[in-house]
C-alpha cells in the first residue's frame, strides 16, 4: 500500500511489443473489434447529419413523407449503432479476458517452476500482487484501452470529415477553441493526478494508522493513551480531507470551464452564421448540426485522455510481470538426466556443503554446511538431534533437492541426485514438515493432494495405518469434510496425522520427516508416536527428531553443531560418549516417558 | 434508507453552507436553463434574416454573448455547488471518521480479539467512503436533477406540450434501466468480487505452500486448480461486461427515440408554421439536458443504498456499548494509588468458554514488592496480569489495589498508575524518543534518556542513524526483538508507575543485558509494585515472592531458594536452565 506509484512513459515500443504478443492467438477478434469501433463511430458521427436532411430538405421542402424517411432511417441507424456497440464492448472485454487469462496462468505456472531459493528471496504478498493486481492493471489495458483507443480516434475522424465536408470554415472556427479545451483537459489531468496522488497516500496512511492502532489497542488503553492517538488521527484525518478538498476544487473549476469552453464554440457558430448566412453558404440545418457536433466532439478526447493513464499503469504493471517471467532461477534437470523408475534407497551426502547465499555476489558466504558425510542403508533410520540452527532441516531441504549444493555431492542409490530426473527423485521421496501446511479444500485432497492416481481406498488405507481415520470418520461428510484455509478448524494434532497419511499415501521408498515441537494432549501424543513407527517401518527415514521414542528406534543418531557433524552413533554409543548428546539427552528427552506432572 | 438518518447531527453542523450550496444549485439551474432559450432565439433570426433577406447582425451577436454569458454564470454557480455540498460531504467524512476511532477505542480487548482487524478497518475507509457518497454526490445530484428536470420540463411544457409528452415517454425508461441495471451490475459484480478474492487466496495457499508442492511434484496439479479458478473468473468477469455493456447502448437508444419522437413530430410542426425552426432546436437542447438528469438519477438511488447498508455496518459498531469502563460504583474520590495488590478467590473464564482460565486465585502482593510469576505457555500468566488494568473483568471474586476493587477504581487513575510491557511488543511507525516518551503528555529528553538507560537501549540509540528522532517500522529501520522489548520497557519506565509489569518483557535479550536492566530497575522500582512473568530463572530468581501458575491455579508459592528445595515444576525448570547453559558453553 506505501508503494508509491512511480508512472513513466505511457508507451514503451519493446513492452508494447511483447504485450501485444498475447494478443497474437486473438488476432483474427482483435480485428473485427477494431472493424466494429470503426462502424459504431461512423455512425455516431452522422447522427447531426439526420438533424441537418431533416430541417434543410425534408422540413425546409415541406416534404413530410420524406421527413418520416429520414427519421426512420435515423431510427435505424440508432438501433444498429446500439447492437454493434454493444457487441463491440462485450468483444472488447473478451478478448482481454482471454488474453489476462492465458498471462495470469503462464505468471502462475513459471511461479510454480521457479526454485525456492527464489521464494526465499521475494516476499509471498508481493508475487500475489503480480498474479493479481497487476494483471488486473493489464485487463484494464487489453479490454478498454487498445480497441477503444481506435474507436475514439475514429470517432474524431468521422466528426471532423463530416464537420468539414458540411461547411469547413464552419469547421475550422467551431474547433478554434480546441487548443484552449486541449491545454484545459491537460492542465486539468496534471493537477487532479497530484491530488490524487496525494489522496492516496493521505488514505495508505489512515490505513497505516488504523491498522498500527487497532493492533495496538491494547497498548493504548492500557496506557490510557487513547486521547492522544485520537489527536494523531485527527491530523491525519484532517490532511485526507483537505488533499480530497484541494481536488474537489480542481473539479470544480474544470467541468463549469469545459462547459463554457463549449458555449463559446456555440457562440462563435452563431456569430459566423450571421455573417454567412445571406451568403448562402451557411444553412440553418448546418447551424444545428454543428451545434451538436460541438457536444458530441468532447467525449473522445476525455476518454483519450483518460487512456492516457491506463496505458501509464499498464507499463509500469507490464514491466514488473515481465521482470518476473524473465527471472530464470529454477533448478533444473540436467540435459541427459536419468530416469529412475525405482530405487532401493540408500543416501549418502558426500562433503556437503551449502550456503542459502551463495549467489549473491557477497565476500564469503555464510555456510550452514560445513564438510557434512553421512551414509544412511536402504530401509535404515538415521536420526537428526541438534539446537536450532544445526544445519538438520537445510539436510533435508537439500535431499529433496529444493536447493542444490555448492560443493560435495548427495547419492541417492550411488547416483548424484542432480543427474536424477526431479519428478522422479520426489516421487520417492515424502516429506513431512513440522509445519503442516493445510490447502483449503476437502480430507480427501489433502492426503492425495488431487493425485487422482491415489484411490480413495488408498487414502483411506493411509488414514487408518496412521490411525487419522478414526477422527475423521467423526466429521461431518467425513472425507470430504471441509479443511479450511490452513486447516483453521482443525488441531495441532489433527493436522499432524493428516500429513502423515499424505506422507503414507505417495508409498515412498523415503521419508524425511520434521517432528514436532509443538505440545498436544497425551492421548495424541501416544497416537503420533504410534503413527511414527508406522511410517518409518520398511523405508529409508531422516528425522529430524524431538521424541525419545523415535531417537532411540533409529539406526543412527547424527548430533548437528553449527553446520557440522559433531557426533554419530547409536544412542547407547552416544550416552556414553558423554558428549552433546548426553547432554541435549538430560535436557529434553528424559523426562518424556514420563507422563507429565499435572 | 433510515440509517442515513444517524447523519443529521453531523450534516446540522454545516447546515449555513449546505443552505448555500443548495441556493447555488437553483441558481446554476436557471441560468443552464436560459441557454437553450437564446440558442433558440438566434436560430428564429438566422432563419427569418435568411427568409426575408436582411439579417440583424447585432441581435446575433447578442445571442452569442448571453449564452457566452450565462453559460459563465451557471458555470460560476456550479463551481460554488461543489464548493459548498461536495466540500462539506468530506468534512463530515473527517467528522465520521474521527468519531468511529474513538468509539472503538473504548472497546475491550475481547472485542479485537473476535473482531478481525481488516473488518474495522474497512469499516473505516471503504464504509465511510461509501456514506461520504451518499451524502455528496448523494445531495448534490438529486438537488440538481430535481431542479433540472422541474426547470426544463416547465420551460418544455410552455413552449409545446404536446410534443414535450411524446418525447418525454422513454425518458422514465432511462432511469429505470440504470437503476435496475445498476443494481444487477452491483450484484455481478460482488460475484466477480468473490471469485477475485477467491482466486487471491488460492495464489496465496499455492505459493506459500510452495514446499509441500515442490517436495510431493504437485506443481501442474496446482497449476490445473489455479486455471480453473481463473476461468470462473473469467467467466464471472464475462456475464459482468454482459451487463454492463448493454447499458450504455441501451441507454442511448431510448434517448435516440426521444430524439426521433421530436424530429419528426417536430419537424410537421414546423412545415405547418405551428412552430418555429429556432423553438426546435431549443426543444432539441432541452431533451438533451434531460438525458444526465435521468441517468442521475437511477445512479444516485444505488449511492444512497449502497450509502445506507454501510451506514447501518459502521452504526453496528459505534454502537457497541463498552463492557469496561466507569460505572456509578465508580468511586471518583480516588486520584492516586500506592500499589498493594490482592487477587480475592478470583475465577476468570474468557467469553464462551468453558473451563475457567484462572481458578479461584488468591494472593497478596504488599506495595512496594516484586511478584514473579512462573509456568508453562497457556498456564493463564499473561490473563492474570491483563486483569489490572481491567483489559478483562473477573468473573467471579474480585482483584483489589489498596484494597479497593478495581472495578470501583475510575479507569483513567487505575491505567494511569501502571506500567505495562506486554509480551508482544507494540512499537509505533513514529520516532525512538516519541516511543519512549508515549506513555506520558509531554516527555523531556532527559526522561526518555534516563529511561533508555534504565532499559539497556541507549547505547543502540546512540548508533542509530539519527539517535533518539530516528524513525521506526514502516519508514525507518527495523529493531530487533530485544530492541523492541528494551525500548518497549523504557516507555513503562518513563512513567514512573506505581505498578510495574513485565510480562515476559525479556526473553529476547541476553542474560548479561537482562541482569543489567534487572539491577537499574530494581533501582528505580524501590518502593513500587513489580509484577514479572518470565520463563528465565534468572530473571525471577531475585523476586520477593515466586509463584507457579499451572492450569489456571497456584501450584506452587515462595522465594526462590523455598522453592528449589520443593523440589517441584520450579525445581525442575531451574535444573535444566543450568544443563543448558552448559551446553551453550560448548
Amino acid at each position: 500500500m506505501q508503494e508509491e506509484e512511480i508512472l513513466g512513459k505511457a508507451y514503451d515500443a519493446r513492452l508494447m511489443r511483447r504485450m501485444l504478443h498475447y494478443l497474437r492467438p486473438y488476432a483474427g477478434w482483435v480485428a473485427l473489434g477494431i472493424f466494429l469501433s470503426i462502424a459504431v463511430s461512423g455512425m455516431e458521427a452522422v447522427r447531426p447529419y439526420f438533424t441537418k436532411i431533416a430541417v434543410d430538405q425534408n422540413i425546409a421542402q415541406h416534404d413530410m413523407p420524406g421527413l418520416l424517411r429520414t427519421t426512420l432511417l435515423f431510427l435505424g441507424v440508432l438501433m444498429v449503432r446500439g447492437l454493434l456497440q454493444y457487441l463491440n464492448t462485450y468483444l472488447t472485454q473478451w478478448i482481454g479476458q482471454r488474453t489476462i487469462f492465458d498471462l495470469r496462468m503462464e505468471i502462475f505456472a513459471h511461479l510454480q517452476r521457479l526454485g525456492l531459493t527464489f521464494y526465499d528471496r521475494n516476499p509471498i504478498g508481493r508475487l500475489i500482487t503480480r498474479v493479481t493486481n497487476d494483471v488486473e492493471v493489464l485487463n484494464e489495458m487489453f479490454s478498454s484501452g487498445i480497441v477503444m483507443v481506435f474507436s475514439d480516434v475514429f470517432t474524431i475522424i468521422g466528426i471532423l470529415y463530416f464537420m468539414f465536408s458540411m461547411n469547413w470554415p464552419l469547421a475550422l472556427i467551431s474547433l478554434s477553441v480546441l487548443p484552449l479545451l486541449f491545454y484545459g483537459t491537460f492542465l486539468f489531468r496534471k493537477k487532479a493526478r497530484e491530488a490524487y496522488r496525494e489522496v492516496r497516500l493521505q488514505i495508505a496512511r489512515i490505513n497505516t494508522f488504523m491498522q498500527e492502532h487497532i493492533t495496538g489497542m491494547m497498548v493504548d488503553q492500557v496506557f490510557g493513551r487513547e486521547h492522544k492517538s485520537y489527536e494523531g488521527f485527527k491530523v491525519i484525518n484532517g490532511l485526507h480531507r483537505d488533499a480530497n478538498i484541494k481536488s474537489i476544487f480542481y473539479y470544480a473549476v474544470f467541468y463549469p470551464g469545459v462547459d463554457l469552453i463549449g458555449a463559446i464554440a456555440v457562440g462563435l457558430i452563431m456569430w459566423y452564421a450571421g455573417v454567412e448566412a445571406l451568403g448562402g453558404s451557411v444553412t440553418i440545418g448546418t447551424v444545428m448540426a454543428f451545434l451538436q457536433f460541438n457536444e458530441m466532439f468532447w467525449r473522445p478526447i476525455r476518454d483519450l485522455s483518460d487512456k492516457y493513464n491506463i496505458m501509464q499503469t499498464a507499463m509500469a504493471s507490464s514491466e514488473r510481470v515481465f521482470k518476473l517471467l524473465d527471472d530464470t532461477t529454477l533448478v533444473r534437470d540436467d540435459d541427459n538426466a536419468v530416469a529412475l523408475p525405482s530405487i532401493r534407497g540408500d543416501i549418502e551426502f558426500r562433503h556437503v556443503w551449502f550456503a542459502y547465499d551463495a549467489d549473491k555476489k557477497a565476500a564469503e558466504p555464510t555456510w550452514v554446511l560445513k564438510d557434512v558425510s553421512f551414509t544412511i542403508r536402504a530401509g535404515e533410520t538415521a536420526a537428526f538431534v541438534g539446537h536450532t540452527g544445526a544445519g538438520k532441516t537445510t539436510i533435508i531441504s537439500l535431499l529433496a533437492r529444493l536447493y542444490d549444493v555448492q560443493r560435495g555431492e548427495i547419492l541417492v542409490d550411488g547416483i548424484d541426485i542432480k543427474r536424477i530426473r526431479q519428478e522422479d527423485l520426489r516421487r520417492h521421496i515424502a516429506v513431512v514438515l513440522q509445519d503442516v501446511f493445510l490447502f483449503s479444500g476437502d480430507i480427501a485432497t489433502n492426503i492425495n493432494l488431487g493425485n487422482e492416481a491415489i484411490s480413495h481406498d488408498r487414502i483411506v488405507a493411509a488414514a487408518r495405518v496412521v490411525g487419522a481415520h478414526k477422527f475423521i470418520e467423526r466429521l461431518p461428510g467425513e472425507y470430504a469434510a471441509e479443511v479450511k484455509e490452513r486447516g483453521a478448524t482443525l488441531s495441532v494434532g489433527q493436522k499432524q496425522l493428516i500429513s502423515f497419511a499424505r506422507a503414507l499415501a505417495f508409498h515412498p521408498r523415503i521419508l524425511i520427516l520434521d517432528e514436532a515441537t509443538s505440545s498436544v494432549d497425551t492421548e495424541t501424543e501416544l497416537l503420533i508416536q504410534k503413527a511414527i513407527g508406522k511410517l518409518l517401518q520398511g523405508r529409508t527415514s531422516i528425522v529430524i527428531a524431538h521424541r525419545l521414542s523415535t531417537i532411540q528406534s533409529a539406526a543412527k543418531i547424527i548430533v548437528m553443531h553449527k553446520g557440522e557433524i559433531r557426533e554419530m552413533g547409536n544412542h547407547q554409543q552416544l550416552l556414553a560418549l558423554g558428549g552433546i548428546y548426553s547432554k541435549l539427552y538430560q535436557l529434553q528427552y528424559k523426562d518424556q516417558e514420563l507422563p507429565r506432572s499435572a | 434508507m433510515k440509517p442515513l438518518l444517524r447523519l443529521l447531527p453531523y450534516l446540522a453542523r454545516y447546515r449555513r453552507t449546505l443552505l448555500w450550496g443548495l441556493l447555488t444549485v437553483v441558481m446554476s439551474n436557471v441560468f443552464t436553463v436560459a441557454l437553450p432559450v437564446f440558442v433558440g432565439r438566434a436560430i428564429d433570426v438566422l432563419k427569418t434574416g435568411i427568409v426575408s433577406g436582411t439579417l440583424h447582425r447585432s441581435d446575433l451577436v447578442m445571442y452569442a454573448g448571453l449564452v457566452v454569458g450565462s453559460s459563465l454564470i451557471a458555470g460560476f454557480f456550479t463551481f460554488l455547488t461543489r464548493q459548498t455540498i461536495i466540500v462539506v460531504s468530506r468534512h463530515v467524512e473527517f467528522d465520521l471518521r474521527n468519531d468511529f476511532l474513538s468509539s472503538i477505542q473504548k472497546l475491550p480487548l475481547s472485542y479485537f480479539q473476535v473482531t478481525p482487524t481488516g473488518d474495522l478497518m474497512a469499516l473505516a475507509t471503504n464504509d465511510i467512503g461509501a456514506v461520504r457518497n451518499a451524502l455528496g454526490p448523494g445531495i448534490m445530484y438529486p438537488t440538481d436533477t430535481i431542479m433540472t428536470f422541474l426547470l426544463v420540463l416547465g420551460v418544455l411544457l410552455y413552449t409545446d406540450w404536446q410534443i414535450t409528452l411524446l418525447a418525454l415517454i422513454p425518458l422514465p425508461f432511462v432511469s429505470f434501466v440504470v437503476y435496475r441495471l445498476g443494481k444487477l451490475v452491483h450484484e455481478k459484480f460482488e460475484e466477480r468480487q468473490e471469485q477475485y478474492s477467491r482466486l487471491t487466496t488460492r495464489a496465496q495457499e499455492s505459493l506459500s505452500g510452495i514446499r509441500v508442492i515442490k517436495t510431493y511434484v504437485r506443481e501442474e496439479h496446482e497449476t490445473r486448480l489455479f486455471r480453473d479458478l481463473s476461468w470462473d473468473y473469467l467467466r464471472k468477469n464475462l456475464v459482468l461486461a454482459r451487463v454492463q455493456s448493454i447499458m450504455w447502448p441501451l441507454m442511448f437508444l431510448l434517448i435516440g427515440f426521444s430524439l426521433v419522437i421530436t424530429l419528426y413530430v417536430g419537424g410537421g410542426k414546423v412545415m405547418d408554421g405551428r412552430m418555429t425552426i429556432g423553438t426546435l432546436t431549443a426543444v432539441f437542447a432541452y431533451l438533451s439536458m434531460l438525458i444526465w438528469p435521468m441517468i442521475a438519477f437511477g445512479w444516485v438511488i444505488n449511492m444512497l443504498q449502497q450509502g445506507a447498508a454501510s451506514m447501518s455496518r459502521l452504526v453496528k459498531t459505534m454502537d457497541v456499548v463498552p463492557e469496561i469502563g466507569d460505572t456509578a460504583d465508580t468511586n471518583h474520590g480516588i486520584t492516586s494509588i500506592t500499589g498493594a495488590i490482592e487477587f480475592r478467590h478470583m475465577t476468570f473464564r474468557h467469553h464462551g468458554a468453558e473451563r475457567a482460565a484462572l481458578n479461584d486465585i488468591s494472593l497478596v502482593i504488599p506495595a512496594g514488592r516484586t511478584l514473579a510469576i512462573v509456568g508453562y505457555t497457556g498456564a493463564g500468566k499473561s490473563t492474570m496480569v491483563n486483569l489490572l488494568p481491567r483489559l478483562y473483568d473477573v468473573t467471579e471474586g474480585a482483584v483489589l489495589i489498596d484494597g479497593v476493587d478495581v472495578r470501583r477504581i475510575p479507569l483513567k487513575v487505575l491505567r494511569g498508575a501502571i506500567g505495562y510491557v506486554p509480551q508482544e511488543t507494540f512499537l509505533f511507525s513514529d520516532t525512538v524518543a516519541d516511543n519512549i516518551g508515549y506513555g506520558v503528555d509531554r516527555a523531556t529528553g532527559e526522561e526518555v534518556k534516563e529511561a533508555a538507560e534504565i532499559a539497556q537501549i541507549s547505547h543502540d540509540i546512540e548508533e542509530f542513524p539519527r539517535q533518539y528522532d530516528t524513525h521506526l517500522g514502516e519508514r525507518g529501520i527495523t529493531l530487533s526483538g530485544g530492541q523492541k522489548q528494551r525500548t518497549s520497557i523504557a516507555r513503562a519506565v518513563l512513567r514512573k508507575p506505581a505498578i510495574l509489569i513485565l510480562d515476559d518483557a525479556l526473553s529476547a535479550v541476553d542474560t548479561y543485558t537482562e541482569e543489567e536492566i534487572l539491577l537499574r530497575l530494581r533501582r528505580v522500582m524501590k518502593g513500587r509494585t513489580s509484577i514479572i512473568i518470565s520463563h528465565r530463572i534468572s530473571t525471577v530468581k531475585e523476586a520477593d515472592q515466586i509463584i507457579v501458575l499451572h492450569e489456571g491455579a497456584i501450584k506452587e508459592q515462595g522465594t526462590h531458594d523455598e522453592l528449589v528445595t520443593l523440589g517441584g515444576i520450579y525445581a525442575e525448570l531451574h535444573r535444566k536452565q543450568l544443563l543448558e547453559e552448559e551446553l551453550e558453553q560448548l
